[in-house]
């Protein structure tokens, strides 16, 4: 049997396809921002052991790194409002979104800031660095240096999975694919031109966290 | 028409969905070790043409949701005039996702595999498939055991998406639960306690394996 591809029925669609990669990048923006910033908070907490955060973000990462981003994202959007806690659908994947990177991204910055040595801090306030600038420049910033390329493929990875964000209604890129698929009935096309964008996509904020990385993380690109 | 359900009911039937979400990651574990040994020959192998093949696979595969890819292999079967039930898609989409996942993992170990090690074998006049079989593999196998258990975490995860197919593991049946009692906070509270009795020992066993092999390893 032959198959005849028909893309055309999907480009028809460009619009809808646009707008979702658009959504896609924005919820995978503003959930990398809080996400990063959440575990550098954890990972602080970790490593120089505050009470009584360390236990409390030690449980957190062993919950999230062991359940899938679709139950916590249903746990969410579906359980929370039993506690009186109502989310819309794009609070729901948001605030997924950043609890899941949360927990990843406080076991991988952790990891860097344990491999800074310890003599590096004691030569720091030996040259009579504040606390907050040996935070900045001699902990934090070398710390981000080193895991950076980690950082971002854990970036990625939370980006592509927020693909199951559209089961509950965030109108993101595959959300677009199922609906486009639901008018022009042509699933594969659809499915595959999706996947294709999801591809570049992947690229593309892989491309920019490195120029981030270059430039703000690692400080070598300065002009 | 309303049912009552107990405690107990949500349980039970969590549990039948959880074996099934065993089930599948079994079988796209095994099989995808299996067809990733495949990628990974070709990943590593002396043809050019068939390592960048390979490469693509792998990239194809990591820069893709894996609901796509479930998607593709659903809707892509289809179009060949089989229908496909849902669990067989979930099956060999999850296979071909581990299988890249875990071909660059491997890729990883072999390459630490010193220079040397290569050199060495082949003065001793082995071919590849000898220097591969008595003197890579068994030492990349060593350093390799850990990440593949930790993977062998995302694959359990992973089979939660087949549930959008429609394949009713342990989410699946989770979400019909919750609208069929009408208490979601409990139902995927549950659902998420069976996904971290799966994973956990897991994560744990591979934190444990990092630490002993790279502990003597150096």
């Amino acid at each position: 049997m032959a198959y005849h591809f028909d893309f055309a029925a999907v480009w028809e669609y460009r619009e809808q396809l646009a707008t979702g990669a658009l959504h896609t990048l924005g919820l995978i923006t503003v959930g990398a921002g809080l996400g990063v910033s959440l575990g550098t908070f954890g990972a602080i907490s970790r490593a120089w052991k505050i009470k009584p955060f360390d236990k409390l973000f030690t449980a957190y990462v062993e919950l999230i790194r062991n359940t899938p981003f679709l139950v916590q994202l249903f746990f969410i959007f579906f359980g929370l409002p039993a506690l009186g806690i109502k989310l819309g659908e794009w609070q729901a994947a948001i605030i997924a979104m950043v609890v899941n990177l949360g927990a990843y991204s406080t076991e991988i910055i952790r990891a860097g800031i344990q491999a800074i040595p310890r003599g590096q801090i004691e030569a720091a306030s030996s040259l009579a660095m504040t606390r907050p600038q040996i935070f900045r420049h001699i902990v934090l910033r070398p710390a981000l240096q080193k895991v950076w390329p980690a950082l971002t493929s854990q970036i990625v990875i939370v980006m592509l999975g927020s693909s199951v964000c559209s089961q509950i209604s965030a109108e993101e890129l595959t959300y677009a694919a199922n609906f486009i698929q639901s008018r022009n009935f042509r699933a594969f096309e659809t499915y595959i031109t999706v996947a294709l964008m999801y591809l570049l996509l992947a690229f593309g904020v892989r491309w920019l966290l490195n120029q981030f990385g270059n430039r703000f993380v690692s400080g070598r690109a300065k002009p | 028409m309303m049912m009552e359900f107990t405690l107990w009911d949500i349980v039970r039937n969590l549990i039948t969905g959880l074996e099934w979400t065993l089930g599948l990651s079994l079988t796209a574990f095994l099989l995808g070790g299996i067809v990733g040994l495949l990628v990974l020959a070709g990943r590593i192998g002396k043809f050019p043409w068939l390592r960048k093949t390979m490469r693509g696979y792998i990239e194809l595969f990591q820069g893709t949701p894996l609901l796509m890819q479930l998607f593709l292999v659903f809707f892509g079967i289809s179009l060949m005039g089989v229908d496909v039930p849902a669990w067989l898609a979930a099956a060999i989409g999850l296979t071909l996702f581990t299988s890249a996942y875990l071909a660059e993992i491997w890729r990883g170990c072999v390459e630490a595999i010193p220079k040397g090690q290569w050199e060495a074998s082949s003065s001793l006049a082995m071919t590849w498939v000898e220097q591969m079989r008595y003197v890579i593999l068994p030492q990349a196998l060593r350093i390799a055991i850990a990440p593949t258990v930790g993977f062998s975490v995302q694959v359990v995860k992973g089979t939660s998406v087949a549930s959008i197919i429609g394949f009713a593991e342990l989410t699946k049946t989770g979400g019909m639960l919750a609208n069929a009692t009408f208490k979601p906070f409990l139902v995927f509270g549950l659902v998420a306690i069976g996904y971290f009795i799966l994973c956990y020992p897991l994560s744990h066993f591979a934190a444990r394996l990092e630490r002993k092999y790279h502990g003597s390893a150096h």
